[in-house]
């Protein structure tokens, strides 16, 4: 029962210290919530803490993959609340941070085949041996999303300078509720299409959202490179999303104060440069 | 071919663009109204102030804003002058004939005056702000 962290608990008192259970969310679907969880996750991870991260889009079993960790998935979070497998059956550690683990979905179900109320006890256990539970929540607003919250305490709103994310997003903060806290993350930003007002900007999204901002992730290939190698790109030190997502990490663990750095674009002298610095082929 | 030139070339960016659609769309999601009915809102709006004084329709604009996290309607109506005589009584309409067959009138001639007062205040409003217009050019309001 509790192999798994038997390097990081302390021994049992009484009085349950509980972890903190952050759904990634948006309403919207390919805004990036799965890759913003996992990065999220792995930088925080990075850090000592326990985390693992719940792949709740049943049906659409997505994190494992991102996470480059599919091979190593043998029980899925339905199996867990079917009781064919125990919580420690099914978790799957991270090859890269030992404090890491995943619990996926189930890609041959239905989110309909989700127990809302065993979700949420599921979500209650993991608090228990994680420091953060981090839900990956599916698009859309039915009852893979409601399962998908029902445990979480916080919520991390993932939003693209689009129309129809933001509105989507909208919606999603008032079907919310009173959660202790909603931030955001303003996601594939390309600030040279801000400066000539191509996109809309940071401050146009967030004049809508009104919601505390975690950061900024520009639309940059180092990501979808770092996707396809199933590699968390919050692992790669050289990389600036990779510190933009380290720096999420430290917001949201209340270890960085600063403020979040809003992309501007790059001189271009930097990106001559980078034309012959670049790494990740 | 023009139309395009001209799209090229004095066109906002479609940032603005955006900016300006998600205004919209969030405003309505927010209200729950459709534009169709926050158009017909107008023409209620501008139907009802019209029974008091002449209002430049032209030049009336509704919006809505948000403040802060709530949404406000503005409505910008300009009076061109005050009418001299109410049309459709208001308070002071003390003892006019039609009062003593009330009880069986009294559904008839209050539907009757509402459609009077939405539907024909469209026309003949536009005649006679033009009359008058012509008359005293520059009518300050009130």
């Amino acid at each position: 029962m509790h192999e798994l962290q038997q390097p990081q608990v302390a021994p049992v008192a009484p009085p349950v210290p509980r972890g903190r259970a952050i759904v990634v969310t948006s309403g919207k679907g390919g805004v990036g919530k799965t890759t913003t969880t996992a990065n999220v996750g792995a930088a925080l991870a990075r850090t000592g803490a326990r985390v693992v991260l719940v792949d709740a889009d049943v049906g659409l079993r997505n994190l494992d993959i991102v996470m480059g960790l599919e091979a190593r998935v043998r029980s899925h979070i339905l199996d867990v609340l079917e009781e064919r497998a125990t919580i420690e059956d099914a978790l799957v550690a991270d090859k890269r941070v030992p404090t890491l683990r995943l619990l996926a979905a189930a890609q041959t179900r239905e989110k309909d085949d989700v127990d809302t109320e065993g979700m949420r006890k599921l979500i209650e256990s993991l608090r228990e041996r994680f420091d953060y539970v981090l839900i990956d929540c599916p698009a859309g607003i039915e009852k893979g999303f409601q399962n998908a919250i029902v445990g979480a305490d916080e919520a991390i709103i993932v939003c693209t300078p689009e129309v129809s994310a933001v509105r989507d997003a909208d919606r999603v903060v008032g079907l919310l509720g009173n959660r202790t806290s909603v931030k955001l993350i303003v996601n594939r930003l390309r600030p040279a299409l801000v400066r000539k007002g191509k996109m809309l900007s940071v401050e146009d999204v967030n004049a809508i959202l009104r919601l505390p901002l975690l950061g900024v992730i520009t639309d940059e290939p180092g990501v979808i490179i770092s996707t396809n190698n199933g590699e968390p790109i919050a692992l790669d030190d050289t990389s600036p999303t990779g510190a933009a997502y380290r720096a999420i990490a430290g917001r949201i663990a209340g270890t960085d104060a600063s403020a979040p750095e809003i992309p501007q674009e790059p001189s271009l002298l930097k990106k001559f440069g980078s034309l012959f610095g670049g790494r990740n082929a | 071919m023009i139309d395009f030139l001209k799209k090229f070339f004095k066109s906002e960016p479609s940032g603005v663009t955006a900016r300006e659609r998600l205004r919209l769309v969030l405003l309505s999601d927010h209200l729950s109204l459709a534009p169709d009915v926050v158009e017909s809102l107008r023409a209620d709006l501008i139907a009802v102030i019209s029974k008091y004084v002449e209002v430049d329709e032209a030049h009336c604009d509704v919006t809505f804003e948000q403040q802060d996290s709530a949404v406000a309607m503005l409505a910008n109506i300009p009076i061109l002058s005050m009418r001299s005589r109410p049309m459709p009584p208001p308070p002071p309409a003390p003892s006019s004939p039609p009062t003593p067959d009330a009880p069986h009138m009294g559904g008839a001639a209050t539907a009757s005056a509402s459609v009077a007062a939405e539907l024909p205040a469209i026309a003949p409003k536009r005649r006679r702000r033009k009359r008058r217009a012509s008359q005293n050019p520059a009518p300050a309001a009130g």
